[in-house]
């Protein structure tokens, strides 16, 4: 089995949006770029042709486009006293696996984090004082400000076509648009998609009971687009198979519509596919990566040189590839020191129904970020005094298409088959309208990620262990979320309202999102942060680890946006700084 | 597929002591150098497999067939509003899920200790065929036990309460085995064989789609985005079309 016998000048491991994103800039630069994917070869007119992509069997609950589990999973726990077991079955979030990652069936919802989160710890003890977060809530300030991303923000944004309304621009609030967001430079690049029946009933709802609603900024095409890549993107159909799907219409930004057909032009770039990276290596005194082994499909273990590493293999491989090659020190959780898995976040969801007797919604219309929002309890953007918890999250409709095994409505009290069933699906399907909330989940000392003792994957090397659960400030968070929720819902007009409340612990079982966080976060402080304010791993300094394992804790938005934003900054640190002089960019 | 030896495997696998025996891995990648090209090939297109379509079934035993036929018809019966699960083939659609890679678990982690864990760590149990084939009998037996027949003899009433006793949990199965996780199984293949595209053997005539007013397989609806509060005027569609199109059932 021939190896590359040339060393490279940057190693992606793992080529879905991070992968993408650092080999266009880094290529771009004059550098010299291999990625290694363990999946294989995904492009539309192949994996997600229009002419069977409408599969809700095949893509989504038999998983065609994700991670494998039979090859590699996680195991997990609510509490550190249990003993954590395997994810069998893939559940609560849908990490992919080949060219394009996540990248391919996400939804294409892209936020910008409040400029407050970023400073989440020093915000809340400066508006609410010191008792405000817990001892054992351990979130961080970032170590980079909402104004120094912005312009990276910009750039993710415009290089997906986004579709939206600002709402805030230079500092200017823009009527139709998000007043709460951070100020921007420009629009975005692409006005709103057009709205459902749903989204709009729930907007005038909203905006009755002192709401202020939005468009969901999407990365789902409002018309036709020219990237500044130059590469092009059609209009979205609305045809109601993209969360979980590949777009065959090419009308939502992925790495494959957006970057892959220039950067797999250039010749300083190549791609091998089929092939799993085990480990990074290091020199001797364990301060530089000398580059990375990998097995191939025929199961060959090759050793491939390289001068800077990128760990871009999603957050949850990220941080077990640092465990399993002795990047950085492992979290303790009982003395609360180490900071490879510390700070494991997620999302908490909700969810509230209005069922009609005389609207027809047709739910089945949609598109993965196709919704009208509200932005007012999220983050910091109301007053939490004496509410008992910091922290919020985003409530709307978000119409992604009803396809009918998974999404079939029933009002409260039906069982959950039978006649009685039958009837109330059959009733209920076209006339009902689900306003979901979208919350940020705090770190906490006891939520964390390390190697799990006992089982290992198809290859034999030790399993992440997840050990997770929702504490009193998410579900006072959700709660209060929920009942805003309501008070829409109860404003729209409908027969019957049904809220679907988070309680209990986390439950791996059901989908929520793939909205893994934490693990390797990014810092000041080389005691609490595994990477620096560029993404830069403290102890070796030629691996860099972009991806949402850089966020302290979880805000109450969907990830891509800030990992995109950040993975440009990281990529123009190494392009513009790391190259000229290698070495650490902040001295610790 | 040797029925025996399968059930050897149910046997060890379940009991938790199965060893360590590597899997074999479908990987659909190829290891492969992508350099100053799209590697596009014709007719790579990854389409879905066509069902066997023989009449019968491929995995079932004849009483493995009797109790989900029954079962399905309950979970999702024949009424006034139209054919249910069994009208629709729904059995046949879990046969050849059970018989394919779904059935063998081709994505699900099967690998010993398998201890049973707490509600929010999901399933630990074997492939979704291990479990059909351990459980049916089960489920028979205890059925034989409470209600003095096995549960496709029983009348629809005495189905329906078995069945609530199942998903509760509550019945007492031998073995220690799941019932409740068996039972959201179950209820789950067979909303999945009602709403699944027809070329999966189900959901026949779209009668699943046609119940509730999906329109299938279409994949464009930029006129109709607008058109708030409006009947959706087209039939749905499948992947296979419709059968006036082809003269031909889905
Ligand atoms: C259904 C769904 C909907 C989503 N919707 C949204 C949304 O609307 N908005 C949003 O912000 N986010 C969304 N997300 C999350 C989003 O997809 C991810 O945040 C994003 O893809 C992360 O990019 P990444 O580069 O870190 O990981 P990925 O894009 O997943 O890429 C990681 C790649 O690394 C490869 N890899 C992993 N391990 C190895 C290894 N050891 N060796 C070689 N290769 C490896 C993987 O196969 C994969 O291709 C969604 C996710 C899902 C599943």
């Amino acid at each position: 089995m021939a190896s590359d016998p040339a060393p490279v000048d940057v190693l992606l491991v793992g080529f879905g949006w991070t992968g993408a994103i650092m080999g266009e800039v880094l290529t771009a630069a004059g550098l010299n770029v291999l990625a290694l994917e363990r999946g294989g070869w995904r492009d539309t007119p192949n994996d997600f042709a229009v002419t069977f992509d409408q599969d809700e069997l095949r893509y989504y609950w038999r998983h065609r486009l994700f991670q494998n589990v039979a090859h590699e999973t996680l195991t997990f726990r609510n509490r550190g006293d249990q003993v954590a077991l395997p994810m069998r079955r893939l559940g609560s979030f849908l990490p992919g696996a080949g060219v394009g990652g996540g990248g391919i069936h996400w939804n294409g919802q892209v936020w910008r984090f409040l400029p407050s989160d970023f400073v989440a710890r020093s915000h809340n003890v400066g508006r609410y004082g010191a008792a405000a977060v817990p001892e054992t809530m351990t979130i961080q300030d970032y170590g980079i400000t909402y104004a120094e991303l912005e312009t990276y923000y910009d750039r993710f944004e415009y290089l997906c076509g986004v579709s939206g309304k600002a709402g805030n621009l230079g500092g200017k609030v823009q009527a139709g648009g998000n007043p709460f967001e951070g100020p921007r430079s420009r629009d975005y690049p692409n006005p709103p998609l057009a709205m459902t029946y749903g989204p709009t009933l729930f907007a005038e709802a909203a905006a009755r009971v002192g709401f202020h609603p939005f468009p969901h900024p999407a990365a789902n095409m409002s018309r036709a687009y020219t990237n500044p890549l130059g590469l092009q993107l059609g209009p979205c159909t609305y045809c109601g198979f993209c969360e979980k799907f590949g777009c065959g219409n090419y009308s939502k930004a992925s790495p494959q519509t957006t970057i892959l057909p220039i950067l797999l032009s250039r010749p300083n770039f190549a791609l091998r596919t089929g092939c799993e990276v085990v480990k990074v290596e290091l020199s001797a005194d364990r301060k530089h990566a000398t580059g990375v082994t990998y097995v191939d499909e025929t199961g060959a273990t090759i050793f491939q040189a390289a001068n800077i590493v990128v760990l871009s293999a999603y957050i949850l491989e990220n941080v077990r590839l640092m465990l399993l090659s002795g990047i950085g020190t492992p979290y303790d959780p009982r003395t609360g020191a180490g900071v490879i898995g510390r700070n494991y976040a997620y999302q908490i969801t909700s969810s509230v129904n209005v069922f009609y007797d005389d609207k027809l919604i047709n739910p089945f219309i949609g598109a993965g970020s196709l919704g009208m929002i509200v932005d007012d309890f999220n983050g910091d953007n109301f007053d939490h005094s004496g509410k008992g918890f910091i922290g919020g999250g985003y409530l709307g409709v978000v119409n992604t298409g009803a396809r009918p095994i998974e999404s079939h409505p029933t009002p409260d009290k039906t069982p959950k088959w039978g006649s009685a069933w039958k009837k109330a699906v059959a009733g209920n399907y076209l006339k009902t309208v689900s306003i979901a909330t979208h919350g940020a989940v705090m770190s906490h000392r006891g939520n964390y990620l390390d190697l799990d003792p006992t089982y290992t994957d198809a290859l034999g090397r030790p399993m992440l262990r997840m050990t997770f659960d929702f504490t009193d400030n998410e579900h006072r968070m959700s709660d209060f979320l929920t009942e805003r929720a309501s008070d829409a819902a109860k404003a729209m007009g409908g027969r019957e309202i049904k809220a679907n409340k988070r309680s209990g612990s986390y439950d791996i079982v059901p989908y929520q999102t793939t909205h893994n966080t934490g693990g390797a976060i990014m810092g000041t402080d080389p005691k609490t942060s595994a990477i620096n304010r560029y993404l830069q791993s403290w102890d070796v300094p030629n691996v860099f680890v972009p991806g949402a394992n850089a966020f302290p804790q979880n805000a109450g938005y969907n990830p891509m946006g800030t990992v995109g934003a950040l993975t440009y900054w990281c990529a123009e640190a190494i392009a513009n700084h790391y190259v000229k002089s290698p070495g650490p960019l902040v001295q610790a | 597929m040797a029925r025996d030896g399968m059930s050897r495997r149910v046997a060890l696998r379940l009991g938790a002591v199965l060893s360590a025996a590597a899997l074999a891995l479908p990987r659909s990648a190829f290891a492969d150098t992508i350099r100053r090209r799209l590697p596009w090939g014709p007719a790579a297109a990854d389409r879905p497999e066509r069902i066997d379509a023989r009449p019968g079934y491929l995995f079932f035993t004849d009483a493995e067939a009797a109790f989900v036929e029954a079962a399905v018809a309950r979970l999702i019966p024949k009424d006034e509003l139209g054919p249910g699960a069994l009208e629709t083939g729904v059995p046949r659609f879990i046969d050849r899920q059970l018989a394919g890679p779904y059935g063998q678990g081709d994505h699900f982690y099967l690998q010993a200790p398998m201890p049973k864990g707490v509600a929010t760590q999901g399933w630990q149990m074997g492939s979704p065929s291990e479990v059909y084939r351990l459980l049916i009998p089960q489920v028979n037996r205890w059925a034989a036990d409470a209600y003095g027949q096995a549960f496709a003899a029983l009348g629809p009433d005495k189905q329906d309460e078995a069945l609530k006793v199942l998903e509760k949990g509550d019945a007492s199965l031998k073995g220690g085995v799941d019932g409740k996780a068996f039972f959201e199984l179950l209820l789950q293949n067979t909303i999945e064989g009602f709403f699944a595209d027809p070329i999966y053997g189900g959901n026949r005539d779209m009668a699943g789609w046609r119940l509730i007013g999906f329109p299938g397989a279409r994949y464009d609806y930029r006129d109709f985005v607008g058109r708030h509060g409006e009947a959706y005027p087209l039939p749905p569609v499948s992947l296979s079309g419709r059968r006036e199109w082809t003269g031909k059932q889905s």
